[in-house]
């Protein structure tokens, strides 16, 4: 994966370990949060589509039945019986009202359908259906009429689904997008992120160790090569003592030496 | 040709108020004096078989020849090849173009459209059909097939002499008042008229239908335009203008069709002779059939029984009493209890199941192909238009209903509703 080598641009410090393990536990949560809703969603996708595969079966019987019916009403009552029906409609009786459901925090519309009393009882003028092919047909019509009241309650159900159906698709996808974001891209990076973290800190501390151990074994040197000198001194003062004591000053004695060398030709050795 | 219908139709109403009525009567009142002459429309025609004319009558034929050899029956050989005989062969020979059972037979075989067409084609449908392009429609076939019947019914227009171009022309108001009704439903919905006037059914235009979108109200309607077309009794009889404006259109419909077809039978029974018998005996069961459909839709809807008592044409078997008993029916089977009193609808009721009126409309259309059948039995009368267009008409619905099933599918249906006609 493009994510797995990367790591967030961060300043190794303690700090920002801690924001980052806080994140880690963040991403964790979200992403069995955003599981177990893709899962909900996938149950209600599959519902959804159990239920479109029946109401498309049931739409072919009931399209077809109705226009069936229709050429049923056309033979009894004539080819021009559609023509007056079709003049003496003025507004839809048959209304589609929407409104919204939720499932799992996805808004789905919901198509519901309603028969308008207004429309259907007619206006003044406006033949009322009932009466329509009185002398011929009547029943026909009244039989085509309500065939396709029933497609359509079966159109509007079906077509309530499909949005719905869509809807979830998406959100679906949104949802498994996410989740696989945050499995295979989010969570890696931190993981990351905190392994660079702790070995930088790592690295640091071992740094120090060593320069703690360095200081210390040069403090040790000093401190010997102070106590060598000390010893040192030590004797030599004790010496000078002595040949104070007998007289001679070691350094006068030397020195009478050096002089000596130099100056006195009697001395031989 | 146009002409010669559009002055049939301006002819017309004086033509028909003349020997009806013997004072000339303005027509604002015509209602009245129209509903005091129905109810004795059915009486007199009780009488018809003992009004022998008079024999002084027939020993002068020089008057009036014709008149006088309608009157009675069985007269009408002597002179009624001198009019109408040619044209009673053009119908006869139109009705040997009838497709027949086998023809049905090979229709309902067919798997598409194009094989229906192709059927069509090998008919008297196929100059028609041929040249339709292959994504053909049901409408379409019915379209061009309501084609031909209406060029045949032009044809025979303009042939036609009088009493028999009345005659042809009455065949159509039906047609007329659907047209009118449409435009008015139409045009009180502002429609575009264009539009409205194409889904008009061809057999019912008249000339001034394009204007009967102008008027605003029904009272204007009938001043400006309807005064003028063959339907103007019918409106001025049945409707008063005061109930024109909120009226339901239906009602209006059935109003006018009652007034047309009492007029009609009116006009058969002044024809006389075998016509006066042939076409009465089928406008008594057309009559009867629209009165027990009227009553089998009007049940559970808000209509009254005095009105749809009002709706019943004032003549077939079923008046008066029988009209009584569908009036106050509530449910089918009181409908089939009323009608089983009389034996040629026993029958058409004994076919169809208890509870069941599905049926009922093809029982009827067939019963209705039977009589119109009949009618070819006889020579000598106009009965045989009448049926001629009404079994074209028939074979269009037997032919769009084929198409249907076969368009969607179902042909299992196909031998629900088809009627054979031979």
């Amino acid at each position: 994966m493009a994510g797995q080598n990367q790591r967030l641009n961060v300043v190794p410090t303690v700090t920002m370990l801690g924001v980052m393990k806080a994140r880690l536990v963040g991403a964790t949560r979200g992403h069995a949060l955003l599981k177990k809703k893709s899962d909900a969603l996938t149950v209600q996708f599959r519902a959804i589509l159990k239920k479109i595969v029946a109401a498309k079966e049931s739409m072919g019987e009931t399209m077809r039945a109705s226009s069936f019916s229709l050429a049923e009403a056309k033979y009894v009552a004539g080819d021009g019986v559609r023509h007056v029906v079709l003049q003496s409609v003025r507004a839809a009786s048959v209304r589609v009202r929407s409104h919204q459901e939720n499932v799992a925090g996805v808004k789905l519309p919901k198509f519901t359908h309603f028969v308008d009393p207004a429309a259907a009882s007619g206006g003044p003028s406006n033949a009322s259906p009932s009466l329509t092919g009185l002398a011929r047909g009547g029943q026909q019509v009244a039989a085509c009429r309500a065939a396709h009241v029933k497609a359509i309650e079966v159109l509007v159900e079906l077509a309530s689904l499909q949005t719905s159906f869509l809807t979830l698709d998406e959100a679906i996808k949104t949802t498994n997008r996410r989740v696989n974001a945050l499995e295979n891209v989010v969570k890696p990076r931190i993981e990351n992120t905190i392994s660079y973290i702790k070995g930088e800190l790592d690295e640091l501390e071992r740094e120090d160790f060593f320069r703690l151990k360095k200081i210390q074994g040069y403090k040790k040197r000093e401190i010997e090569r102070q106590r060598a000198n000390a010893k040192l001194f030590a004797e030599e003062q004790l010496a000078e003592d002595l040949a104070l004591k007998r007289g001679i000053s070691v350094g006068a004695a030397a020195n009478l030496l050096v002089a000596g060398g130099e100056k006195d030709d009697d001395i031989i050795f | 040709m146009v002409a010669s219908f559009s002055k049939h139709l301006v002819k017309f109403p004086s033509n028909k108020n003349s020997p009806t009525t013997s004072a000339p009567r303005p027509r604002p009142h015509l209602p009245d004096l129209i509903c005091d002459d129905l109810p004795a429309s059915p009486s007199r025609s009780r009488h018809r078989p003992r009004r022998a004319p008079p024999p002084t009558k027939l020993s002068s034929p020089g008057s009036e020849p014709e008149q006088a050899a309608a009157k009675m029956y069985g007269w009408e050989m002597l002179s009624f090849n001198i009019h109408d005989g040619f044209l009673e062969a053009i119908v006869r020979g139109n009705r040997s173009g009838l497709l027949t059972a086998a023809d049905y037979n090979n229709l309902c075989q067919c798997e598409t459209l194009d094989d229906i067409k192709m059927h069509l084609t090998a008919t008297e449908y196929g100059p028609y059909l041929q040249n339709e392009p292959s994504p053909l429609h049901t409408t379409t076939i019915v379209e061009k097939c309501t084609l031909k019947l209406v060029d045949e019914y032009k044809h025979m227009l303009c042939q036609a002499t009088e009493p028999l171009s009345t005659f042809l022309q009455y065949i159509t108001y039906g047609h007329m008042i659907d047209n009118v009704v449409l435009i008015v439903t139409g045009t009180l919905h502002e429609r575009d008229v264009n539009e409205l006037l194409e889904k008009c059914h061809p057999l019912g235009m008249f000339d001034s239908i394009a204007s009967l979108a102008v008027a605003q109200n029904m009272r204007e309607l009938y001043r400006l335009v309807l005064v003028d077309t063959p339907l103007a009794p019918y409106f001025s009889e049945c409707i008063t203008s005061e109930d024109l404006d909120d009226m339901n259109i239906e009602i209006m419909r059935n109003t006018l069709y009652k007034a047309y077809l009492e007029d009609f039978y009116k006009f058969c029974q002044k024809l006389g002779g075998a016509t006066a018998e042939i076409m009465c005996d089928i406008l008594s069961f057309e009559a009867d059939r629209r009165a027990v459909n009227i009553t089998i839709n009007s049940i559970g809807t808000e209509l009254t029984r005095d009105d749809r008592r009002k709706l019943y044409s004032n003549f077939g078997l079923l008046y008066p009493y029988g009209h009584e008993e569908l009036a106050v029916c509530e449910d089918v089977d009181q409908v089939r209890g009323a009608m089983e009193k009389y034996p040629p609808y026993q029958s058409i009721f004994s076919r169809i199941s208890y509870g069941e009126s599905q049926m009922l409309d093809k029982a009827f259309y067939e019963e209705e192909v039977r009589r119109l059948c009949l009618s070819f039995e006889q020579q000598f009368h106009y009965g045989v238009f009448f049926a001629y267009i009404r079994l074209r008409e028939q074979e269009i619905r037997n032919l769009m209903w084929i198409s249907e099933c076969v368009a969607q599918n179902q042909k299992a249906r196909v031998h629900d509703s088809v009627v054979f006609i031979f």
